[in-house]
């Protein structure tokens, strides 16, 4: 790890052109093969969506409610992941279909495309792993840094990641509230609240009428069968949806970065803080595809409007660039950083700074504080676009 | 009002009053009862048109000929009018503007479009060389004021240049079909007889009915037409002496409308022309220049370009459009293109002068922008 000290300004550069050249060639390479891809999975998707809620009109028969239910939990874990997500992110705008851009995509959760766009793809994604400027290190809920000051409820970090995970698309319907801000901080009136959370209700109330009234109803007397259904796939979609997220950043080898390193970051610093802060997990496709390719959270933060079942392919290369300079590229098996993740939550809920004073030692955070020190030092062209 | 319209059977007017249902739409929230019915059939909608292609022929060598079926939503046409065909090629979705050639009382209610191949019409040589029989394409419902007035006038004059024949040729197609009695002069200009579309069914009606007259020009002398070389007003006073009693349907390349239009209007009959320019009145966007404008159509201000990046100018322009990430991440700052080019600064790679969605904070104008904000 030792070239990871040692990364000069110019060898920062490189990286960026490296990284950059990847860019170049694989959205000079977008086509049918794209358009065919996502329109099959698009299509599987309704095609499990129409069979689940289907089936969970025959609940009352055990087997068609347990296989309704899967099959509206994979219809809805699509939709949101390796759909909605990546189709919101940009990845398909360049077809010129307005059903499968970011402009005019929405998903099946209760979370509207805007306020998704704003916290995810704009905040989360530009200011990654950044502390108090991505609001996904905890979503102003749970401790997941050794930055953030301990209070008494984060006694509770685990219990509230669960509760988190369990109500996951409704959390992330309200993030961009920022919550924290009315209840614990009172930085925000009612008021305030009231008015930004408008929009977003409007969003969360057709959703959440057509789960848990309108195909309940069409069921007649069978209605609770498939109350009972939608809940489960819900909560099926959300614990996992949460788990893959978690998994992207939380683990503990994942980097944070404090804010000065925004300072004059140039577009190679910005590649390698997407690098350090994110990781990937391993497996077949079919864990790929059901994570929204997630599992390749550092090549999706380096390329987030790269189709993301190009991320595979890219890896490869990512990960030789990562070896050329002595980069961390931090991976591990689906349940090894599931652990990790936990792990931090569990720690981070007893105050104390465990490593946080330790910037020099260990590898990374002596890459974090040589981050820190060339960010600021160098006068280049910060991050306003080639 | 127009005779290709299929009204469809009581189970289809069920059905779709079903499909347009409030319950509907709910129950296919938040995608859209279409994003369902499209993943069955590529042909059904709820109200938009799909077409199947039904044949494709090749009139002449630089041309290509499309019969298309379209579903139950085309609500027919008046002959001049066009229609938006989308193709998708390579994945990315391409929209171009056609006359439907055929008659409105075409029996089976299928539509004939003709397109000039030409060497960099990219959407023209798609679909020439890769589009087939029972592929699904996108139109939208027919449009424009150049159309066949409903009631036929006494004397019409219907003049064309190279693919301009297709309104026209839709109009007379149309105005046999119906036995119309008052006297047609179809004027064509084409650069030879080999390139001329719809030449051999020119002849036969012209045949058939004795009041369809055809006056064919050929740009070179030698070519056996009734005239040669471009419009001009001789050609009119020797084979349309009575054109001033006529009412005149003009379409062809620009010049030559121009010099129609010039005729027309020193003959004080400017109100009895109507004209359909196939290549579009866009403003000519084609410079590669730095220079030139950046106009905003929704908000009705221009600005000179600066070569700065359009978000940054529009900005300056005191407007104030959703951005955020400023380095081509985020898509927050996406919005339509109408016309012009742009070039994309991670890349350099200059777009084509398309309507399309771009990212603002990473495109610089290349010569005149307009955009839809």
């Amino acid at each position: 790890m030792g070239t990871a000290n040692t990364l000069t300004k110019e060898q920062f550069d490189a990286i960026g052109q490296e990284l950059d050249a990847i860019r170049n060639r694989e959205m000079a390479d977008l086509g049918e093969k794209d358009e065919k891809y996502i329109r099959k999975l698009i299509k599987r998707q309704r095609q499990l969506e129409v069979s689940g809620r289907g089936l969970l009109m025959l609940g009352f028969l055990p087997p068609a409610w347990l296989a309704g239910v899967a099959c509206l939990s994979a219809s809805k874990i699509i939709d949101n992941m390796e759909i909605g997500h990546n189709v919101m992110h940009g990845q398909y705008d360049w077809m010129g279909d307005p059903a499968i851009s970011s402009k005019g995509f929405d998903w099946d959760n209760t979370c509207t495309n805007t306020a998704w766009k704003h916290t995810h793809n704009y905040e989360h994604h530009t200011f990654t792993n950044v502390i108090n400027k991505d609001h996904d290190i905890g979503y102003g809920i749970l401790r997941m840094s050794e930055e953030q000051e301990w209070e008494p409820r984060f006694l509770f970090n685990p219990v509230l990641a669960v509760i988190v995970s369990t109500f996951f698309q409704h959390f992330v319907a309200i993030q961009s509230l920022q919550l924290e801000n009315y209840l614990i901080y009172k930085t925000k009136t009612r008021e305030e609240l009231k008015e930004e959370f408008r929009p977003m209700w409007k969003k969360m109330r057709k959703q959440l009428f057509k789960d848990y009234l309108l195909f309940p109803a069409l069921a007649g007397p069978f209605a609770p069968f498939v109350f009972a259904g939608n809940i489960s796939a819900n909560l099926v979609r959300n614990l996992w949806a949460s788990q893959v997220i978690f998994n992207g950043h939380f683990p503990e080898h994942a980097e944070q970065f404090p804010e000065s390193v925004l300072e004059n970051e140039t577009r190679g610093q910005w590649y390698v803080r997407q690098m350090l802060g994110s990781a990937n997990f391993e497996g077949g496709p079919l864990l790929h595809l059901m994570s929204g390719n997630l599992s390749f959270q550092i090549e999706h933060h380096l390329f987030p409007d790269i189709p993301a079942h190009r991320y595979a392919r890219i890896a490869t290369d990512v990960r030789a660039i990562c070896e050329k300079y002595g980069l961390p590229y931090h991976t591990g098996s689906m349940a090894r950083q599931t652990l990790s993740a936990w792990k931090r939550i569990f720690k981070m809920s007893l105050p104390g700074k465990p490593k946080a004073k330790q910037d020099n030692k260990g590898p990374l955070g002596g890459l974090r504080a040589k981050v820190t020190r060339l960010t600021s030092a160098t006068d280049s062209d910060s991050r306003k676009a080639a | 009002m127009n005779a290709t319209t299929q009204n469809g059977s009581p189970f289809q007017k069920g059905l779709d009053r079903v499909l347009q249902s409030r319950v509907a739409e709910v129950l296919a929230y938040p995608h859209g009862v279409d994003r369902y019915l499209e993943a069955l059939n590529p042909l059904w909608s709820v109200k938009g048109v799909r077409a199947e292609v039904d044949d494709i022929r090749y009139l002449t060598d630089d041309s290509v000929t499309l019969t298309l079926r379209p579903n139950h939503n085309w609500q027919g046409f008046v002959p001049g009018q066009f229609v938006q065909l989308t193709v998708a090629i390579n994945g990315k979705r391409h929209t171009r503007c056609y006359s439907p050639a055929n008659s409105v009382h075409r029996a089976d209610g299928l539509i004939e479009l003709t397109a000039k191949v030409h060497a960099k019409g990219f959407v023209s040589r798609h679909l020439r060389q890769q589009l087939t029989v029972g592929d699904v394409v996108r139109l939208s419902q027919a449009a424009g004021e150049f159309a066949l007035p409903e009631e036929r006038p006494e004397r019409i004059l219907l003049i064309s240049g190279g693919s301009g024949i297709t309104p026209v040729m839709s109009m007379l197609r149309t105005l046999c079909d119906e036995r119309y009695s008052g006297q047609i002069t179809f004027l064509h200009y084409a650069n030879s007889p080999a390139d001329m579309i719809y030449a051999s069914e020119l002849e036969t009606l012209c045949r058939q009915h004795d009041n369809v007259h055809l006056v064919r020009s050929f740009a070179q002398q030698s070519e056996p037409g009734e005239l040669s070389g471009l419009f001009c007003r001789e050609h009119l006073h020797t084979s349309v002496p009575d054109f001033a009693q006529a009412t005149t349907f003009l379409c062809g390349p620009p010049p030559m409308m121009a010099a129609v239009e010039k005729v027309w209007k020193e003959e004080g009959l400017e109100n009895q022309l109507f004209k359909e320019a196939f290549t579009l009145n866009t403003p000519s966007l084609d410079s590669d220049s730095p220079e030139g404008e950046v106009r905003f159509a929704k908000s009705n201000t221009t600005a000179v370009s600066k070569g700065t990046t359009l978000l940054e100018q529009a900005e300056e322009a005191g407007l104030t459009p959703e951005s955020g990430c400023r380095m081509g991440i985020c898509h927050a700052c996406t919005c339509r293109k109408t016309a012009g080019k742009v070039r994309d600064l991670r890349t350099g790679e200059v777009s084509s002068g398309d309507e399309e969605d771009i990212q603002l904070c990473i495109s610089v104008p290349v010569g005149t922008v307009i955009l839809d904000i």
